[in-house]
């Protein structure tokens, strides 16, 4: 297999992004005023497959059903209240300005470009600044109980840096609240019979007849049967692949497998490699730590982080002088100190860490100290704002942050990468669309907090729903190919032989250990700062590793019952290769940008460096019938209304 | 920092499916560092058995951070295990000592059929949010968001009751396997608020009788409470049966129409 990059086919795909025409205030509402409709007497006689019930997958399945079209909805979990959207702590953005601070569409349509570092596709952009105020009113009609002033209306705090109080929260649990909302509508249509809910089902492949989707493949986990389902259109609500790097603030079952296998049937997928680290996690404590545990952002409005000048330092904390610490990113940000963007505070992190001035038994993190703020406001204030954080990591480190600063280090959090979509939310491939974390569309190369949550609805309650029938409708009265047809049975084989063969190799490593090796490979060269050298080793050593894994791989139990180390074997074996792409992927961009920061290329004071001349677009991989021989596509990125900028946070 | 907890022997409960008989199996973990957290220690524990080519024992667990709902596991003898107002997920190892002894059982109720080993069917909360946990409001027509001003002390106390993570703790505390708490977090959730009022009598009625088809009886002893993973208080069913009253006598007054 050959490293070198430059024989790569290009163009291989017609990309067409379908943006509507019109100013980028217009745009939105051109489509929807020149888009096919179907008459609501025929919704019915159309089915949609969506697979996955976060956010996304939730609000599309349940606003298609109230619409009149037959959803099947798919989930691995045994329930959709389970999906990891849940998870999600400090808030949702929206351009209500409610606050009166000078909020508006544009700000955050151009905050979000920016912030993207100017990766994203400007036009999808700005519709999901749009309709991030419809969000808002709908979740509040659904009993969403988001935090309120005295008076009754709802509060608003600023968030991640940004200069306008947008974001509505519910305590620190807002994903949780907007989840069981999205769920709650969803059961309401399953309770009437317009969503049939197919819990602890895993996606394994989409069919395609004639170039068209034509439906998916999926295993029942717990029978262990293998059967296919036919539908007119179906999404891929199917969330992020951060759990390529094993450790990551991602929950155990979160996995890339349903995008992979798109991808692998033809759906290109785009900047693999932008994958968000987040600053301020607890730090690894131990080779069998299964996951990290994020601490929200909002402890660095009050805490300050801090490493010891001596790399030898042994004494514990309180005992190093003021005079012996590094207070870095106050040293190196003077402007915007403990609060600099994520991947700036991140990278800052690692590149101390890195010279061995880590603390902890395992030197493999920061401090991040509360004794300041504690000492001029008291104890009582910082409990209030920080209670319920400060009890939480003190359930995890067993160490008191109130009188011991506390550990973090950063760690995956979100993959801005993706399956490509067009305008429409529509991959390459007719009739299959990928919605929320599944695509790349709208983030860049970073995403700003608080800016998941109003993605995975917009696309889910407020522009599937719109393009889906665009469609749709010329396909009234046309028969689609049924689950007995020849492209559906050869998947089922292939599916069914593939499951088979993870349990019969009968090697000697588990599906977790290799997964383990895997991500040390992926953080260790294609983390928060890559390079070419490093990215090539990569390139060797995953299929090296991934070769072990065909041949020495474990796994116990059977394939007709509930068997998690089989699921996990299947889930593994795509991220191999999606590890791959992203390497191929890191090593192609030949520029630092947002959260993807190649050593070579940075300014003389250690921050990225983009390149707008030669990377300014997406870029689209295709499957080359091989992991390691992806073939590239690319997407030029303009923009006209938001100018291209360089982000400062000096 | 990190010690070593020593010679833990775990009591497990295995069992194929459904309808086959389980046992305990006992197996014996040597050391665990005290940082691993619970559900740490039974995937090294499941690391060796793969090793030895035995088959893993399934457990269900999703996010680790205590808020998707989906471990369980009743830890000698209680819900979630020693630890109040956490998930088992969030329990750590230094809470166990050397030589302690472990039993640890999937959570038992009529309504939660045991899956496979530590895996229960809970798919009969669902069934209880289909049939009125919810609001209805269609994507599309919702007004704006501050068109209604909510008191905050109604926002909160809302907010306190929609906090549950659905993870069926109340139930396998509860001796008549009752679902109590978890369908009045619900009732309390929704029908607290301006927005819940038009569908609040309906909503209890038919989550109650939903309920009632699946899940025992509620005869008050609390137990649910002191398991709960947010610490929702009991003070929510007294809610729930007021509007249950409520509701059954506006109905009986419609038929009498």
């Amino acid at each position: 297999m050959s490293l070198t990059v430059d024989l790569l086919e290009q163009n291989t795909v017609n990309l067409n992004s379908k943006i509507p025409l019109g100013s980028i205030e217009d745009k939105w509402d051109n489509y929807k005023a020149d888009m096919k409709l179907v008459n609501p007497g025929n919704k019915r006689k159309f089915k949609v497959i969506v697979v996955g019930t976060g956010l996304a997958g939730a609000s599309a399945a349940a606003t298609l059903a109230e619409l009149g079209y037959q959803v099947d909805s798919f989930t691995f979990h045994d329930s959709p209240r389970r999906a990891h959207s849940i998870a999600a702590q400090g808030g949702i953005n929206a351009a209500k300005n409610y606050q009166g601070d000078g909020d508006s569409v544009n700000r955050l349509f151009y905050d979000t470009v920016k912030g993207g570092d100017f990766r994203s596709r400007e036009s999808n952009v700005h519709r999901l600044a749009q309709v991030s105020v419809n969000i808002i009113d709908q979740m509040v009609a659904q009993g969403v109980p988001f935090a309120r002033e005295y008076g009754g209306l709802l509060d608003n705090r600023s968030f991640g840096g940004a200069q306008v109080s947008r974001t509505f929260y519910a305590r620190g649990q807002t994903g949780q609240q907007l989840l069981l909302g999205a769920y709650q509508q969803l059961a309401r249509q399953i309770g009437l019979g317009g969503v049939r809910l197919f819990n602890r089902t895993e996606f394994l492949d989409v069919v395609t007849v004639d170039g068209r989707a034509a439906g998916i493949v999926v295993r029942d986990l717990v029978t262990g049967e293998i059967e296919s389902h036919a539908a007119h259109a179906v999404v891929l609500a199917t969330g992020g692949y951060g759990n390529v790097f094993f450790l990551s603030t991602n929950a155990m079952s979160s996995n890339v497998t349903a995008a992979w296998r798109a991808h692998r049937k033809g759906a290109l997928f785009a900047n693999p490699c932008f994958t968000q680290i987040h600053p301020t996690c607890i730090p690894q404590s131990d080779e069998f730590q299964s996951k990290l545990t994020l601490m929200s952002e909002s402890l660095r409005n009050d805490g300050r982080v801090w490493v010891p000048n001596n790399p030898n330092e042994t004494r514990p904390p309180h005992e190093i002088a003021e005079s012996e610490r590094d207070y870095y990113l106050e040293r190196l940000y003077p402007s915007y100190g403990n609060l600099a963007a994520r991947d700036v505070s991140s990278r800052a992190a690692k590149r101390l860490v890195d010279k061995g001035q880590g603390i902890g038994p395992l030197k493999n993190g920061v401090y991040l100290d509360f004794s300041e703020v504690i000492t001029r406001l008291g104890r009582e204030v910082v409990q209030e704002r920080y209670g319920n954080l400060f009890e939480m990591y003190e359930r995890i480190a067993g160490e008191n942050p109130y009188e011991v600063p506390m550990r973090i280090y950063p760690a995956s959090h979100y993959t801005m990468g993706g399956l490509w979509v067009d305008y429409e939310l529509q991959t390459n491939i007719p009739g299959l669309y990928a919605a929320g974390e599944a695509n790349f569309s709208d983030h860049g190369a970073n995403r700003l907090g608080a800016s998941a949550l109003m993605q995975g609805l917009a696309d889910g309650y407020f522009v599937l729903p719109y393009t889906i029938g665009n469609e749709l409708a010329p396909m009234l009265g046309k028969t689609i190919p049924g689950v007995e047809h020849p492209e559906f049975k050869k998947a089922e084989q292939a599916a069914r032989e593939k499951y088979d063969n993870y349990l019969n190799i009968k090697g000697s490593r588990s599906p977790d250990w290799f997964h383990r090796e895997l991500g040390k490979i992926i953080w260790g060269r294609c983390g928060m700062e890559r390079d070419e050298q490093g990215l090539k080793q990569a390139l060797s050593d995953l299929p090296a590793l991934h070769e072990e894994f065909k041949t020495d791989l474990n796994v116990t139990g059977d394939g007709t019952s509930l068997n998690q180390t089989l699921e996990k074997a299947g889930r593994v074996d795509d991220f191999f290769e999606l590890g791959m792409l992203m390497c191929r992927d890191a090593l192609e961009r030949r520029e630092s940008c947002g959260t993807h920061f190649r050593t070579e290329h940075q300014t003389d004071d250690g921050e990225a460096k983009r390149d707008d001349q030669n990377y300014c677009h997406v870029s689209a991989w295709q499957w080359g019938g091989d992991a390691m021989t992806p073939n590239l596509n690319i997407e030029p990125l303009e923009f006209e209304a938001a100018h291209l900028a360089t982000r400062s946070y000096k | 920092m990190s010690n070593k907890i020593k010679n833990l022997t775990l009591k497990i409960w295995r069992q194929l499916g459904p309808t086959t008989k389980g046992s305990f199996e006992t197996y014996k973990v040597a050391e665990i560092s005290d940082e691993a957290s619970f559900l740490e220690m039974l995937d090294y524990l499941n690391e060796r058995l793969i090793s030895e080519g035995k088959t893993a024992i399934v457990f269900d667990h999703d996010c680790r951070e205590g808020i998707c709902g989906t471990c369980s596991l009743m830890i000698n003898g209680q819900a979630h295990g020693p630890q109040q107002g956490g998930a088992t997920c969030q329990l750590h190892m230094r809470k166990f000592s050397d030589g302690d002894n472990i039993v640890i059982e999937p959570f038992r109720a009529a309504a939660f059929p045991i899956v496979r080993d530590l895996m229960v069917d809970r798919s009969k909360f669902d069934r209880i949010i289909e049939s009125g946990g919810f609001i209805t409001a269609p994507t599309g027509g919702a007004p704006d968001g501050n068109l209604i001003a909510i008191p905050k002390p109604v926002s909160d106390a809302a907010m306190d009751s929609a906090q549950c993570i659905g993870c069926g703790a109340c139930v396998a505390a509860c001796p008549n396997g009752a679902a109590s708490l978890f369908t009045a977090a619900k009732v309390a959730h929704l029908n607290r608020l301006p927005q819940g009022q038009p569908e609040r009598f309906k909503r209890v009625e038919s989550m109650v009788e939903t309920m009632d088809l699946y899940f025992g009886s509620c005869t008050n002893h609390g137990e649910c409470q002191g398991a709960c993973p947010k610490e929702i208080s009991v003070d929510v069913i007294a809610l729930l049966n007021k509007d249950y009253r409520k509701a059954k006598f506006a109905s009986r007054k419609d038929l009498a129409r």
